[in-house]
């Protein structure tokens, strides 16, 4: 069994957690993982992205193929949509429905909900309502998280919450609960769609 | 026991255990987290390894020579344009050779994701004649560093490891094996003193070394063999991450040579050839390999590759484009959506320069012709909207030269931005050039007190910046310094108008930290503060 996750956003947005956390889950339960990363330049402002697979056998290419991702996890909605090449037909884009505008031509928020509509599968919220009406702003990552445990499969949701209480351990107990709590309210967002 | 490790932290962690000293280096993606990592690894702070960052390649390269001569083990990271900086010192280090293990990392950036060119470090080892190993995943990564260490010793010549961004900044799970104990101080009796009649004799000796580079690439057990029993009489020759992406496309059938260890194992070309129809190649970056299979087969023998056109002549190889070569790509399953605009990278909201070059812009734009020479930098992104502000990027510290010769020429007002790690990387000798000639040229130092763009490492210069331009002869009326703030523009836009008119060497110098850097600070100092009630 294999899961291929793109994870996307704006540089700054927060998709290295969202890895660093699937990671952390799947390096925990023994499955192999490969993950590779964007640092450096476009990490200023600019379109990030992180290839992720998990597999319960060896992973060759640190690269997603073409048509192969069943996940595209995006913190921004012009964002989930540039990565359609890598996409799979039955594949599911979980993304934040709320435009990140840094650029001059950023087109109309109509178009992308068009374009995102015309995909078979696909969960869109905004994510930083419901991090902010969880009184915690900065764990609207998390949220987005949470939307897209349940299509994640290859991990349990407790897996993941796990996996968060480690990885922000070293940060104190409110941030482990700030961030358990926006990424349940993504799970139970995700569940009532 | 495992950890998951990007591929830089694998090769740090690799030589950390393989006994390392000292690892010398400028920070350049995407090589910058190895140094970082062994900087704060915890038994690399307790053996006290030396990790501080130096102020260039050169510099770097030059120093882990020096631990070398001592004895020990030293590592030199770069990205692969730093291999240009250290070039004469590498070059040369393959003349005197080593004694201590050293091993010479090189960051590819293959696509150009951070960089302004896609130079292959594999040319480097063969111009300098020395070994060069390519690991194809984190634990061959991990692995061959203590390899790479007992090679550079056995042959005291040094080796090259190259990776590229996409083994570099990708991540996977490593097995550890125990940590060696470092070399113990053996200062070599022999001189490196390169005076023509000796670097003859130390030269015929490189040369001499070659078969056993050679031999030692034929029996290494990072080229290897692996044939299929039936079906393709295709042969692929598959360096490096190329490999992954080889047996993502086909699985466990192909008949492969992957090769990881150089020079060529020139045997095994020659037998692949024999057992299969056509080569395919797949290497990352330039036609290196490609090239010197063409010389072992001869022009008649079919071999495809990125100079045959069935794999892109540039860019980075993906899984993609390799499956394609192999003839098994999947299209795309959604066509491209319609409505995605480019995001480029650009200075953060509240960043130093961007009131740099607000303030450039205004003062200039008085002038009937004007050009701003940029280099390299968080301040190259001035050359972008909305400020349009540069005239070039070429390399670490061209702008002050550049400035300068086209001063020379008669361009007035000719301008140089640049940054404070990058005007210690490189700037300060054009500086002198400058001063000397007396050139009409305005500097402007941008200092944020940080190596900004790689994520804010130490910069050699700070607080020393004025010190330095004043010891190098610049005037001391014509070393100003000012502070890089919206509010402040009246003084700012005054004193660089004051300055372009003096027609001489002058520095400006906008000081205010990184906005990062000091968002950074600032967490630390709160949890500091919350630690100590």
């Amino acid at each position: 069994m294999k899961k291929d996750i793109i994870l996307c956003g704006v540089g700054g947005q927060g998709i290295l957690s969202i890895a660093t956390v699937i990671g952390e889950a799947a390096t925990r339960n023994g499955l192999c993982l490969k993950q590779a990363e964007v640092h450096g330049m476009s990490q200023r402002g600019g379109d990030v992205q992180s290839h992720l697979r998990l597999s319960t056998d060896e992973i060759w290419s640190d690269l997603i193929p073409h048509a192969s991702a069943d996940l595209v996890i995006s913190m921004e909605p012009m964002e989930s949509l540039r990565y359609l090449a890598w996409l799979s037909a039955n594949g599911t884009v979980v993304t934040s429905s709320k435009p990140f505008v840094n650029i001059p031509d950023y087109p109309a928020a109509e178009l992308l909900q068009g374009e995102l509509a015309a995909l078979p599968s696909v969960v869109s919220m905004d994510i930083e309502q419901i991090a902010r009406d969880l009184s915690s702003p900065r764990s609207a990552n998390m949220v987005l998280l949470g939307m897209a445990a349940p299509y994640i499969g290859i991990l349990q949701i407790e897996q993941l919450r796990d996996a968060i209480i480690t990885v922000f351990s070293r940060k104190g107990q409110a941030v482990v609960d700030a961030n358990l709590k926006a990424f349940d309210a993504g799970v139970a967002a995700a569940s009532k769609k | 026991m495992k950890r998951l490790l990007l591929g830089d932290e694998a090769i740090a962690l690799g030589a950390i255990h393989a006994g390392l000293s000292g690892v010398y280096a400028y920070p350049g993606t995407p090589s910058t987290e190895i140094t970082e990592f062994i900087q704060a690894d915890p038994l690399a702070r307790q053996r006290g390894i030396h990790s501080r960052w130096c102020s260039n390649e050169k510099t770097a390269m030059e120093a882990a020579l020096g631990m070398s001569y001592a004895g020990k083990r030293a590592l030199v990271c770069m990205k692969h344009v730093g291999m240009n900086v250290c070039a004469d010192a590498f070059v040369n280090s393959a003349i005197t050779g080593v004694h201590g293990g050293l091993v010479v990392l090189a960051a590819d950036d293959p696509s150009m994701h951070s960089s302004q060119n896609e130079q292959d470090s594999r040319f480097y080892a063969k111009f300098a004649m020395v070994p060069a190993m390519e690991p194809s995943s984190q634990q061959e990564a991990y692995d061959m560093m203590a390899a790479a260490f007992e090679l550079s010793e056995t042959l005291r010549e040094p080796v090259v490891m190259r990776v590229v961004t996409r083994l570099a900044h990708s991540r996977a799970a490593v097995e550890i094996t125990e940590p060696m104990d470092e070399k113990p101080l053996d200062v070599c009796t022999e001189r490196w003193v390169l005076l023509p009649g000796i670097a003859r004799k130390r030269y015929a000796s490189l040369i001499e070394k070659q078969p056993l580079m050679e031999q030692a690439a034929a029996q290494s057990p990072y080229n290897r063999r692996e044939t299929c029993a039936a079906g393709s009489k295709l042969g692929i020759v598959a360096c490096g991450i190329a490999y992954n992406y080889v047996k993502e496309a086909i699985g466990e059938g192909g008949n492969i040579l992957k090769v990881s260890q150089y020079p060529l194992p020139a045997d095994e070309i020659r037998r692949l050839a024999d057992e299969n129809d056509a080569i395919l190649v797949a290497e990352d970056g330039q036609p290196v390999v490609e090239e010197q299979i063409r010389g072992i087969l001869g022009a008649g023998y079919p071999l495809k590759g990125r100079l045959t056109g069935d794999l892109p002549r540039t860019g980075e190889l993906t899984p993609d484009n390799v499956a394609q070569a192999l003839g098994v790509s999947t299209a795309p399953a959604f066509p491209s959506a319609q409505h995605v605009a480019a995001r480029p990278p650009q200075l953060c909201q509240g960043c130093g320069h961007r009131d740099v070059y607000t303030a450039l812009n205004q003062v200039l734009s008085a002038y009937p012709d004007y050009r701003i020479f940029g280099d390299i930098g968080c301040y190259t992104l001035g050359a972008l909207p909305p400020f349009k502000a540069l005239a070039s990027c070429v390399d670490m510290g061209a702008s002050i030269t550049m400035a300068k010769g086209a001063a020379d020429a008669g361009l007035f007002p000719s301008v140089a931005v640049i940054g404070d790690s990058t005007f210690t990387h490189s700037g300060m000798t054009g500086l002198l050039d400058a001063v000397n000639d007396k050139s009409n040229i305005t500097v402007v130092i941008s200092d944020n007190l940080t190596t900004g763009m790689t994520g804010g490492q130490d910069s050699a210069g700070t607080h020393k910046l004025e010190a330095i331009c004043l010891g190098l002869g610049v005037e001391p009326e014509h070393v100003r310094t000012v502070v890089p703030l919206p509010k402040n523009m009246p003084e700012i836009t005054r004193i660089l108008k004051e300055e372009i008119d003096y027609p001489g060497v002058s520095v400006i110098i906008p000081r205010r930290e990184c906005i990062q850097t000091a968002a950074r600070h600032a967490r630390e100092a709160r949890k500091q503060k919350e630690e100590n009630k």
